[in-house]
């Protein structure tokens, strides 16, 4: 009877870290060679920071289940705080970054106290209605210049001395924030809290009776991925020097749903792929004018009807992998 | 008295818009027992069962565990005094391993596991404990299976298996035969029976047989009030008992 229990590791899903980690690698070298291929390095630092960005969605809908539909929310006020920080306190782009990521922690904190009990559509509702609340109070408040956004932001010296008014620079610190985001996401995942946020996902009933009081992870993953998604918001400020109203708007909301479901929910890699070529079709169409949403909108349709798990995640399971 | 009992109802309603699923039901599980609660379907069983570990708000009544009023605590606070339920729908995480389903159990030894920044490897600490309850529950064999693709009695051990890993004070069982072949019945019922040597276990089931060998007490609930109680015996030649069940089986 006690055939097992000599292997303390039997019976843990390990195949699946082996994977994961050589991905890794593999995106961490194309990542630094970029500026080589002649990419324009501008197109890839702002799929970056959208690609933290639907990382961190990610982290909450594909590992708790519900689905916030005003993230915007939070990449929105973290750029708009870090770009005032940077331009008008003066602070240091670390310091910009730190203060608007911390606003947006705050933010998810409040939001998430507010909505976490609810369920389903009533969760995407909350969320979403307190997005809009976001986007009038920028849309009217002095510091965010309304329509006209927070232009000419000054990029500075990171830690006094990276000058990221040089592209090439700005480059690095921008792959090197988003590897270590990336990282810290892959943590989170991987953590006993992790592991009590996935036995939530599978069977909240049971895990409530096992002791777990669900709302806190949940809340807690919430304020997680606010917080991420406001250090995306505030890297993307520092890359684009402005500031605008796009970033709260709810349809940017509805963007990183589209580039998450993409790629693949609740996989580790899909939201990148994902939001890589959400990013790529809005560049590279962009002379399609307003046919680019029109575009999305197919895509999105073909995507749920065709490939559900997305396109990691057809991949993994075809493979019968977990990327 | 309260050291005698473990778990007390009194008075315990229930009512879903105007329909009373369960009326004034005072049921005491005295500690170290098997105390079955049985009855047709639509008795108001499982109501009553997710009444007492606060699933459900009850309308009117109280609940007294161990000496002390549990009547407005959540769920997940009763669980942590030591009263774990299952469910009628096998209970598991099904794409986590048997392993790590008993394990999110034993990790609530750690506390709240709020700790994001630290590796899971931590918990491999819990791992051997974790074999131990799956061996003796005899799904050793499972550990590194998806809990969705063992079979359904398996499911069951696992279930099981997992509730222990709380050292429970008392266990509540949901039909924990339900659904599953005759040989299986055997070796859970077997399961249990060595499983209240150290705790007391309230089980609801729908079928008066399968209690007969193992319950020390049997409730017997119909239309949502305690119809009668005793040991099998007595509770099996109970003609009122005859008549519901008749009325049922042989419907």
């Amino acid at each position: 009877m006690t055939s097992t229990a000599g292997h303390p590791d039997a019976g843990l899903q390990r195949r699946t870290i082996s994977d994961e980690i050589a991905v890794f690698i593999v995106m961490a070298i194309a990542l630094v060679i970029v500026p080589l291929t002649g990419l324009y390095p501008y197109f890839v630092m702002q799929a970056l920071c959208f690609a933290l960005f639907a990382c961190a969605f990610n982290l909450f809908l594909g590992y708790s289940g519900l689905l916030s539909f005003g993230h915007a929310m939070f990449l929105g006020t973290a750029g708009y705080i870090c770009a005032h920080a940077a331009k008008v306190w003066g602070f240091p782009p670390e310091l910009a970054i730190l203060t608007g990521t911390a606003a947006s922690a705050v933010l998810g904190l409040l939001a998430g106290l507010v909505a976490i009990r609810r369920q389903g559509i009533y969760f995407a509702m909350i969320t979403l209605g307190l997005a809009q609340l976001m986007y009038f109070f920028y849309l009217q408040a002095k510091f965010t210049h309304g329509e006209d956004g927070i232009q000419g932001i000054p990029q500075g010296f990171l830690f006094g001395f990276l000058d990221l008014s040089k592209s090439t620079t700005l480059y690095y610190v921008v792959v090197a924030v988003f590897l270590l985001a990336f990282l810290l996401i892959w943590r989170i995942i991987n953590s006993p809290f992790g592991e009590v946020l996935k036995s939530i996902r599978e069977n909240e009933q049971r895990a409530i009776s096992l002791g777990y009081k669900v709302d806190r992870y949940k809340l807690m993953a919430f304020v997680l991925s606010a917080t991420l998604a406001g250090l995306a918001g505030a890297l993307k400020v520092i890359v684009a020097q402005n500031a605008s109203l796009t970033d709260v708007h709810w349809s940017m909301s509805g963007e990183v749903v589209l580039m998450v479901l993409l790629g693949g929910l609740g996989t580790v890699y899909g939201p990148v792929v994902g939001a890589f070529l959400v990013i790529a079709m809005q560049q590279y169409l962009a002379g399609a004018g307003q046919w680019v949403v029109v575009i999305q909108g197919v895509i999105f349709v073909v995507c749920v009807l065709t490939f559900r798990r997305g396109i990691v995640g057809e991949i993994a399971h075809l493979f019968k992998r977990s990327l | 008295m309260s050291d005698e009992f473990i778990l007390e109802c009194s008075g315990l309603t229930k009512e879903f818009a105007g329909f009373v699923a369960v009326q004034d039901v005072d049921l005491q599980v005295r500690r170290g027992t098997i105390h079955a609660l049985i009855g047709p379907n639509g008795a108001g069983k499982t109501t009553c069962f997710n009444l007492l570990t606060k699933f459900l708000i009850p309308t009117r009544g109280q609940i007294r565990y161990d000496g002390n009023d549990i009547t407005a605590l959540n769920p997940a606070d009763v669980a942590r005094l030591g009263l774990v339920r299952s469910f009628q729908i096998s209970a598991v995480f099904p794409h986590l391993t048997a392993l790590e389903n008993v394990r999110i159990a034993l990790q609530r030894q750690r506390g709240e596991s709020m700790d994001f920044w630290r590796s899971k490897s931590v918990l491999n600490s819990l791992n051997h404990r974790a074999h131990e309850l799956l061996d003796d529950v005899g799904v050793g064999a499972f550990a590194g299976t998806v809990a969705v693709e063992m079979p359904y009695g398996r499911k069951r051990a696992l279930e099981i298996a997992t509730t222990l890993a709380l050292d429970p004070q008392i266990m509540l069982l949901d039909e924990p035969m339900a659904g599953i072949g005759h040989e299986e019945i055997d070796k859970i019922a077997a399961l249990i029976k060595r499983i209240s040597a150290k705790h007391t276990v309230l089980m609801v089931e729908h079928n008066l047989n399968v209690v007969a060998d193992l319950s020390d007490t049997i409730t017997v609930l119909t239309r949502g009030r305690v119809l009668t109680e005793g040991n099998y015996a007595t509770v099996s030649q109970d003609a009122r008992v005859k008549e519901a069940y008749l009325g049922s089986a042989h419907a």
